[in-house]
């Protein structure tokens, strides 16, 4: 069971549902997906155990082969390699690894080499949570591979929760797009309803069911509650604006271990998760 | 040709949901003589607070797809031994993951792939209630380039900027990746909001990191301050030494919610915010001109 | 031996742009001649990789020396790479042609 945590707009309280949900869960792995600013690990607490450096591959020129015929860098779409006259000039962080260049080079000049983009770490937590996560290297261009390794970097049976980064782009598809069902985390405000409107398109273009919970539950804002309504929406989950789990989060806490009402909510969506996943194996 | 008329600060996080927008947009109703652009074509929400009038709409074209031609495909599966992105599946592209390197295309022995600009998103150059100019994007579902969007709206924008203006206030992306350093070119000053946690202030090192690298002055903001004065202190002890300036800390208030539920600006909302907002404004102007 | 300043307009009495990557114009000038060419830089609004796009520019049109404001890291690589060299520190209430004479005098 794969079930990943999302959200249109930054901020709403994806991290705490993903952490405090994988909390609740038996024999739980848990992948921080956000690989620019990762978070989990604040509120999980891991030990770590092992770090590695995660690599991707960019091509190396050979001057003695290259001829200047510049058909690599008619190839590269992204603008990657420039032609210094006296060498084929390459700028890594606009490679997206594609490997057009090294295959179509006339003269077999090019070798593809690794370049660091950033580290994955894994650890366990003190509930024996199997902890992933991953640092994107400062400046480095594109997410989505740094992505894709660390959720590849588990490969059992365990059910896995994976905390994907906000926003609806590239970065966000690539973190929820093999899970079973996502959550999608809301809030009470029209920048939530706006953001969670696009995070819904991205889900159904991939065909990936899919349940709201709204934090920071406000009754105040209907508009969210009418959406849902008419659209019949799954909204699986309203977490009300408690001052409590604020400060708690605020403190690198989990609600789960700290607010008790936070840990049976987290439970229940676990309940109710489950019954649609079989549910839907029967259909 | 004269040197820039006008000075350019981006609004940024590292961390979403610190009130990066809410900041911006109260900035940007308090300036005058300036442009506003919304870069976080991500999720653009400054749109949803102020009162403007679109002028005009672009299409913007991010990068390439591709997509097989059924008829001339003779199904030899090349095309998806080099797809590194996993974007061919029974000779069919999945345009989503596709990420446009054309490499399948070049390499088709049947020219049976089709190679094409494709339309990833859309941006609007608007006018706010005091004839302003606004401009925002937004990236299409799961698209990519968002980098890229942000420096086409940047352009549009300082192609049309008027004689007068002074300031370019820019909400930019959340994270540190490159949509946010393509927020960063040509700045003057970066306003950082934060929150008094401790993701908050994880977010903001590695922001910082960022910006080092850029070697861009800045300040920050700390949102909601009196959730957790300790971290609010941590926070502070951590910018003193580093020469960024503590710019404004603001109490948590209802009232913030309040006004966007209401579709509308802090300062709009509620004008006993309008004195601290010009407060801060004034500060950061007084930084960026000395 | 060509020179390069970045620019903010397209005549030698345009005033120098101090940023690199993202100027306007590179005003290309024989200093023999004071003939020069007004390049536009292509890489002002490139997403990325805009300091190595714009040494790419200067590298195949020769230039020798380039006059400007500052220099990014990757850009200062990309110039060294490409044989160029960089005379930095210009600042921009100073026109092209002030910047080439002023340059040209300290040799």
């Amino acid at each position: 069971m794969i079930i990943s945590i999302a959200s249109g707009k930054g901020g709403t309280g994806k991290t705490t549902v993903a952490c405090g949900l994988a909390s609740v869960i038996n024999n739980c792995v848990y992948i921080d997906c956000d690989v620019e600013e990762p978070n989990g690990h604040i509120l999980l607490k891991p030990k770590i155990s092992f770090e590695e450096s995660s690599y991707k591959n960019i091509p190396k020129i050979n001057n003695d082969l290259c001829n200047f015929c510049n058909k690599c860098t008619e190839v590269c779409e992204y603008n990657a390699l420039l032609n210094f006259k006296t060498e084929i000039y390459l700028i890594d962080e606009l490679c997206h690894s594609c490997g057009a260049c090294t295959y179509f080079c006339p003269q077999k000049a090019i070798t593809e080499v690794k370049k660091e983009n950033g580290k994955i770490r894994v650890g366990e937590t003190s509930n024996n949570i199997l902890f992933y996560d991953a640092y994107l290297k400062i400046g480095e261009a594109s997410a989505a591979p740094l992505i894709k390794k660390v959720k590849n970097a588990y490969e059992g049976d365990r059910p896995v929760v994976i905390d994907s980064p906000p926003g609806t782009s590239c970065s966000m598809l690539e973190a929820v797009k093999d899970s079973d069902f996502c959550i999608l985390v809301t809030e009470s405000t029209p920048f939530g309803f706006n953001d969670l409107k696009l995070a819904i398109n991205v889900l159904r273009q991939i065909n990936i069911p899919y349940g709201i919970v709204i934090n920071k539950y406000d009754e105040n804002f209907s508009l969210l509650d009418e959406y849902i309504h008419d659209n019949r929406l799954n909204l699986l989950l309203r977490i009300p604006f408690r001052m409590d789990i604020a400060e708690s989060y605020s403190k690198g806490e989990l609600p789960t271990e700290t607010v008790k009402e936070y840990k049976v909510m987290m439970v229940e969506l676990l309940e109710k998760i489950k019954k649609e996943l079989v549910e839907k194996e029967y259909v | 040709m004269f040197d820039k008329h006008y000075k350019q600060i981006v609004i940024l996080s590292g961390k979403g949901g610190t009130g990066k927008t809410t900041v911006a947009t109260a900035l940007s109703e308090i300036a005058e003589d300036k442009v506003v652009i919304d870069t976080d074509v991500d999720a653009a929400n400054m749109h949803l607070v102020f009162d403007y009038y679109i002028n005009a709409e672009y299409d913007y074209f991010g990068g390439k797809k591709a997509e097989i031609i059924p008829d001339k495909c003779s199904q030899c599966g090349i095309c998806e031994s080099v797809c590194r992105f996993d974007a061919i599946k029974d000779f069919k592209v999945n345009r989503t993951s596709c990420e446009g390197c054309g490499f399948c295309f070049r390499v088709c022995p049947d020219n049976a792939i089709s190679f094409y600009e494709s339309k990833s998103g859309v941006y609007s150059e608007c006018e706010l209630e005091d004839h302003s100019k606004f401009y925002y994007a937004q990236l299409l579902a799961g698209e990519g380039n968002s980098g890229k969007l942000v420096s086409e709206i940047k352009k549009k924008a300082y192609e049309n900027v008027k004689e007068n203006v002074k300031w370019i206030i820019i909400d930019g992306p959340p994270g540190i990746g490159c949509p946010v350093n393509a927020s960063l070119s040509g700045v003057d000053f970066v306003v950082i909001v934060t929150e008094p946690t401790q993701s908050g202030l994880h977010d903001l090192k590695r922001l910082i990191n960022l910006l080092n690298i850029f070697k861009i002055p800045s300040g920050v903001i700390i949102n909601k301050f009196d959730i957790n004065t300790d971290m609010s202190n941590s926070i502070e002890e951590f910018i003193n030494p580093k020469g960024i300036t503590l710019l404004a800390k603001i109490p948590f208030d209802q009232k913030f919610i309040r006004a966007i539920q209401n579709s509308k600006t802090i300062v709009e909302y509620d004008h006993t915010y309008v004195e601290r907002f010009k407060t801060i404004w004034n500060d950061i102007q007084k930084i960026i001109l000395n | 031996m060509l020179i390069a300043v970045t620019s903010s307009g397209d005549s030698l009495d345009s005033l120098v742009n101090e940023k690199f990557g993202r100027c306007q114009y590179f005003i290309i000038v024989d200093p023999d001649t004071m003939k020069f060419e007004a390049v536009p830089n292509i890489a002002e609004n490139m997403q990325g990789g805009a300091g190595p796009k714009a040494a790419e520019i200067l590298i195949n049109k020769s230039i020798k020396v380039l006059l400007t404001g500052h220099v990014g890291d990757k850009a200062e690589e990309a110039l060294k790479r490409g044989n160029i060299k960089m005379v930095d520190g210009i600042k921009s209430d100073l026109k092209v042609r002030e910047a080439i004479t002023n340059y040209l005098s300290k040799k």
